[in-house]
């Protein structure tokens, strides 16, 4: 369909325009400005320093060590939150009876906002008044999540992965639901049976949503964990769990390094875009659709 | 090769009892079609000895094993889908050599069978496509070719050719029946087409209602059904059903008077539209109202005198309707009639 003249196809799209612009072009536009500058503390006065902001924190050791944690986190929490996912839904794709039932139990924990699941966790692994860490201590394991980094990382990525499963699962399922029954009963015809069906058959012909899922979960990890940090561990013990959004909130809002922050923010958005592209370039060629 | 056995197969859903009671014997080699209106069980009968559906009761056997509790891939059969069913992510090749590399035979060998499988489909040309890229007839030659590689002692065949146009069903018709009887496997070919079912067939199964009508040659069963369902569903146009009252000369129609063998009782009267001819002197008067002509001959729709019911014949050559309704006298030979029993149906 093509339209005559520019007045409507541009009121039409003006308001995706206006929204991207006021939330996304003016607020990173002005990161990548603010970027450029160090306000002094009190926010009278900006100095220019061109690019000395990125330079200080490319040499940062710190820095350098939450893209590390960044790495490690979004990597743990792609994972943790599709495989058990996808275990459910081939779990609730086979059930016959109560599958209604199951699969609405499942699909709550998405409902439940991702700072309420990270206080949720943080009670439950308390390491004073915390059931599941009072167990562990019966078991003889020492639960300490506030001096111990890998406990920290581990309770952040589980807070994160839980609601995210109900996410995937819903996902999987319906792409599940949606393989022809014909060809499997045709692969099971030719002896496939069902832990081969499902790697050989089903598997690939999931892969356009396991990609989708991918693409997503990474930036959900990048992002939106930013609540359960900070309300679990609010990125320590020693940084151990300050992932790079999280370092942008720290530094600038608490540090009050708002050029610093600012330029976080910039290469930010440069590395989930890299990341993005890369992931469409490569790994989409072994999709199927 | 194997000979295959159904001994009173049923099956339920819940408390609906699908397939009641259905018993048939299948020699080595022989072609058997089971046909019926959709909805009568033909489908899941053939799932049933694939192994795709619990069998409730009966017993289901394959050469000398009786293979109820047998995963499918354990019955040495294959079968061919209605919507072909290929794995959409993998080549042509890999699609017909699935079976085989999941049966763990050395690759050397795979590449032969599926080579020569492909020669025999005309597919060599497309072995390295993907089924999306190929057309209609050739996705079931995939299909088929899939079916075959393994040498299975049995092919099932559920309405393979009913997703393609009517000059491609033809052709493929012939091919399937040719390969099959090439490889002298038995197979089991499950369609809705009575045409089908009468040119493929050694033997067919009519089924409705999920039992097994008649089971007989396509020749028996179009010259004696047994029922007058099967009367009805097997030959094109179906056959005429009318009341009538049995006589020492033959059957009383309202007030036509029909020679045939004697008997006596109301009974269903069966007479095939192709076996009435025009007659002058004929004991039969139709109103057409009606001509639908095919070319070599023409159908002529309309009642018989006296009755309300629709009446259906088949005269030779074109026949061309004046206007309004026209009368005609028919006779039918007396051998052509079929009575069946007025409350079961049942051939008498």
């Amino acid at each position: 369909m093509t339209f005559k003249g520019w007045i409507l196809p541009l009121l039409l799209i003006a308001p995706q325009v206006l929204i991207s612009a006021v939330f996304f072009f003016y607020p990173a536009g002005q990161a990548i400005w603010q970027s450029l500058f160090i306000p002094d503390p009190f926010g009278l006065s900006m100095q220019w320093v061109g690019l000395g902001n990125f330079e200080y924190l490319l040499g940062n050791k710190y820095y350098l060590a939450s893209f590390w944690t960044t790495a490690v986190f979004s990597t743990l929490v792609t994972v943790t939150s599709m495989v058990p996912a996808l275990f459910l839904a081939v779990i609730a794709d086979r059930l016959i009876k109560g599958a209604g039932t199951y699969r609405t139990l499942l699909i709550w924990p998405y409902a439940v906002a991702p700072a309420v699941a990270g206080v949720l966790w943080l009670f439950m692994f308390n390491t004073r008044v915390g059931i599941v860490s009072w167990y562990l201590g019966l078991l003889g394991y020492d639960w300490n999540h506030v001096l111990d980094g890998t406990q920290a990382m581990g309770l952040v990525v589980v807070a994160s992965s839980w609601g995210r499963i109900s996410y995937n699962f819903l996902f999987f399922y319906a792409a599940l639901q949606s393989v022809p029954k014909s060809v499997i009963e045709a692969a099971a015809i030719d002896g496939a049976r069902f832990w081969r069906r499902f790697w050989t058959i089903v598997l690939p012909l999931l892969s356009p949503t396991t990609f989708f899922l991918l693409v997503v979960n990474i930036i959900y990890a990048f992002f939106e964990t930013f609540g359960v940090i900070h309300t679990i561990t609010g990125g320590g013990p020693q940084q151990a769990t300050t992932i790079l959004v999280y370092k942008v909130y720290a530094d600038g809002f608490v540090g009050q390094d708002l050029g610093s922050s600012a330029a976080q923010s910039v290469i930010l958005l440069v590395v989930v875009g890299l990341l993005t592209v890369l992931q469409f370039k490569f790994v989409e060629k072994r999709v199927h659709y | 090769m194997a000979t295959v056995d159904l001994i009173d197969v049923r099956k339920r859903f819940g408390a609906t009892e699908v397939i009641k009671g259905v018993n048939l014997t299948v020699a080595d080699g022989e072609f058997i079609v089971i046909v019926g209106p959709s909805g009568c069980g033909k489908s899941t009968l053939l799932r049933m000895v694939a192994g795709l559906e619990t069998v409730s009761d009966g017993e289901v056997r394959i050469g000398d094993r009786r293979v109820n509790d047998l995963e499918p891939m354990d019955r040495d059969i294959s079968m061919v889908f209605q919507n072909y069913a290929l794995y959409p992510h993998m080549s042509v090749r890999q699609n017909i050599g699935y079976g085989l590399k999941i049966a763990k035979m050395p690759k050397d060998q795979i590449a032969a069978k599926v080579a020569e499988a492909a020669a025999l489909l005309q597919l060599t040309d497309y072995l390295d496509r993907r089924p999306r890229d190929l057309s209609g007839g050739q996705r079931q030659r995939v299909a088929m070719g899939r079916a075959i590689v393994r040498e299975p002692s049995v092919f099932l065949f559920d309405e393979p050719l009913s997703n393609l146009d009517a000059k491609l069903r033809v052709q493929m018709r012939l091919e399937i029946k040719e390969l099959q009887a090439k490889l002298g496997i038995t197979a089991l070919y499950v369609t809705h087409d009575q045409v089908e079912a009468m040119t493929m067939a050694d033997r067919m199964v009519v089924m409705h209602a999920g039992v097994a009508e008649q089971i007989g040659t396509p020749l028996e069963v179009y010259e004696s059904p047994a029922t007058v369902f099967v009367a009805q569903f097997i030959g094109s146009p179906s056959m005429n059903i009318l009341e009538a009252t049995r006589t020492a000369g033959g059957a009383q129609l309202g007030d036509m008077m029909l020679p045939g063998p004697g008997g006596s009782g109301s009974v269903q009267l069966g007479i095939r539209p192709e076996h009435l001819s025009r007659d002058e002197a004929g004991p039969l008067q139709m109103h057409v109202n009606l001509a639908e002509p095919l070319g070599a001959n023409t159908l002529l729709h309309g009642w018989l005198a006296g009755t309300q019911l629709p009446f259906t014949a088949s005269v030779p050559g074109v026949w061309r309707m004046t206007g309004g309704t026209e009368e005609l006298q028919l006779s039918v030979d007396p051998e052509h009639l079929h009575f069946f029993d007025k409350t079961t149906g049942r051939r008498l």
